[in-house]
């Protein structure tokens, strides 16, 4: 505040401010162009994801058909017998992620309604913030949870293998209720009170109020939460890959293991799979699918949240 | 709201709607109870998950030398020192480089950027970005930091893959805090003749500085735990020596991750003392944000 002007004369003062003055006009302009480099860099991000993946998929197509990659049923790139069906990694990935999701849907929703419609302010406030705890749980974090509490406890139950999909996708459907929650919470919170007095001036319940005409209000919103947890679900790695297993197989038993496809990335980076080897370009084949897949997730979420927004403004 | 209607059975004499106030109220509590415990049952997880890792790691994470000694093979020796020293210095690069970066965009984008298709785009492209998933960024770091610039698996490599990966939280984050900033702030200034970047740097960051203070501290946070981007880019499950900027590195979520995988019984336990010692490193992180921030926000 008090760097205004270095000068103390007051002539000196009132004139350049009066005046323009030529060095700090070129200054003014240098920073402007700074500040849009730095803004440039996050598209540089994208240019550099783009052509990097999509330059080596391309390598990898050459070597191996389209055919082979989306019409075989088996993933088995690092046995003698050559397999590059992706279908098993998809199916391993959506068959974890609706899991994940049928546990994020409902606490995420509830955790939304409850501190929207119920909870007293200062109760949502110290809610809130604790709920969103989960959020910031490193994933390694939820995969030795799931290994090592949520199956054995399981395994009391039902009969599981020790890689499964079942405690993968449920600690992973956890980590996504904040996810879920939060958006859900602001579409829900953006549905003015006017409707709701209409409701009760009608007659109806809270409860009714809220499913029928506050939850359909908050829809956009919520939808969009869902699709981007989901996009969360499908990208996420840690947990899956230690506790869903390494087995691509085309499968719906959660019991079984089975493999995602960023289990299957992060499995061959580990390996010494050197750079051109078919291996490598595997790695990156099956990483454009994971981001095309997440991309178009984002994209639609984004689409359904902006094009309702102002529905009530 | 709608509670005691009870109807007047003396006039009703048509009766046949029965509003039934009594049971759809009753509905209306099981809900309210249902949805309670919804939110609760994430909370109640959470601390389960915070009783079991203490109650498997706290022996071990206090053992002598767990966090001042490198790692061995017998579970019960060794410790985690170039694990920590790794994700110290990946922290403190990300901070170095997105903070500025980070900030600065987020200034362009609020301050600097006309209404055009192409900041449009800038938009829409920082929103994605915060979408991508962390692996994909570990498959950009090892193309363009590994090979291309040539660092080969080095912990500046892992570094800036992370910075990138925090770059999009950092800007929107950022955003929000530079757009609470009052207009008749930068009016004022504006008013007396002050120029555009002398406004922005002696008003609106000081003004912005808590809010801008919390994004840092959540991407950092989450940088910190990411392992997945670390994984492709080269870090390793198992390091003898203190790791420096251009050498091969490791990372906490990387020395949990490599703990978990050993068959060996004891490595659960240095796994779990492994994660006490990552959440404390987050825990310390975030204090240090709240200290800052109340300190600049008393003004």
């Amino acid at each position: 505040m008090q760097n205004l002007n270095s000068q103390d004369d007051p002539y000196l003062l009132s004139r350049q401010s009066l005046d323009k003055n030529p060095s700090e006009d070129i200054s003014e302009k240098i920073v402007g162009v700074i500040l849009f480099a730095c803004a440039l860099v996050s598209v540089l991000t994208t240019f550099g994801i783009v052509i990097i993946i999509f330059q080596e998929t391309f390598g990898f197509f050459q070597e191996v058909s389209f055919a082979q990659f989306f019409l075989d049923t088996k993933w088995t790139p690092l046995f003698a017998d050559r397999h590059f069906g992706v279908w098993p990694l998809i199916n391993g990935t959506f068959l974890t992620t609706a899991i994940a999701m049928a546990v994020a849907i409902p606490l995420g929703l509830s955790s939304a309604i409850y501190l929207s419609e119920y909870a007293q302010p200062k109760v949502a406030a110290v809610l809130r913030p604790a709920v969103e705890l989960l959020a910031g749980i490193p994933t390694v974090v939820y995969g030795y949870f799931a290994l090592l509490f949520v199956t054995p406890l399981l395994r009391n139950i039902i009969p599981l293998e020790i890689f499964n999909a079942l405690s993968a996708g449920l600690m992973m459907g956890v980590m996504i209720t904040p996810t879920v929650g939060s958006i859900s919470l602001d579409a829900i919170k953006a549905v003015p009170r006017s409707l709701r007095e209409g409701s009760y001036a009608l007659g109806i319940t809270k409860l009714e109020t809220i499913f029928k005409v506050v939850l359909p209000a908050a829809l956009s919103g919520i939808i969009a939460s869902i699709i981007l947890g989901i996009s969360r679900a499908v990208g996420e790695t840690m947990t899956v890959l230690i506790a869903a297993g390494l087995q691509p197989k085309l499968t719906v038993n959660f019991a079984e293991s089975i493999e995602t496809m960023t289990a299957y990335m992060a499995q061959i980076s580990g390996g010494d799979s050197p750079r051109g080897s078919l291996n490598f370009k595997t790695l990156y084949a099956v990483g454009a699918v994971l981001f095309l897949i997440t991309l178009a997730l984002n994209i639609v979420s984004y689409w359904i949240a902006n094009r309702f927004k102002e529905k009530y403004d | 709201m709608a509670t005691s209607y009870q109807p007047n059975s003396s006039l009703d004499s048509t009766a046949e709607f029965t509003d039934n106030v009594e049971s759809r109220e009753t509905l209306g509590k099981v809900f309210e109870v249902i949805f309670l415990l919804g939110l609760l049952i994430g909370l109640f997880i959470l601390a389960l998950l915070l009783f079991d890792i203490f109650k498997d790691g706290l022996g071990r994470f206090l053992s002598p030398g767990f966090l001042t000694e490198t790692p061995s093979r017998f579970a019960d020796q060794g410790g985690i020192r170039p694990a920590i020293i790794s994700s110290v210095l990946l922290g403190t690069v990300v901070i170095l480089v997105t903070v500025p970066i980070g900030v600065g965009a987020a200034l362009y984008l609020e301050e600097y950027a006309p209404k055009a298709w192409w900041t449009a785009i800038i938009e829409i492209n920082i929103s994605n970005l915060a979408g991508v998933p962390s692996i994909v960024y570990g498959l950009l770091g090892l193309g363009v930091f590994n090979y291309l610039l040539g660092f080969g698996p080095a912990l500046i490599s892992g570094a800036l893959t992370l910075s990138l990966l925090s770059l999009p939280v950092i800007i929107v984050t950022s955003r929000e805090a530079i757009r609470a900033v009052p207009d008749s702030l930068r009016n004022a200034s504006y008013g007396l003749g002050v120029t555009k970047w002398r406004t922005i740097s002696s008003h609106v960051i000081p003004y912005a500085i808590p809010g801008i203070l919390t994004g840092v501290i959540i991407s950092v946070s989450r940088a910190i735990g990411d392992a997945a981007s670390l994984i492709v880019v080269g870090a390793v499950g198992f390091l003898t020596f203190d790791p420096g900027l251009f050498q091969r590195f490791m990372a906490l979520p990387i020395q949990i991750y490599s703990y978990i995988t050993r068959p060996e019984p004891g490595f659960a336990g240095a796994a779990a003392a492994t994660i006490i010692a990552l959440l404390l490193l987050i825990l310390a992180l975030n204090g240090v944000a709240i200290y800052i921030r109340q300190r600049f926000s008393i003004r």
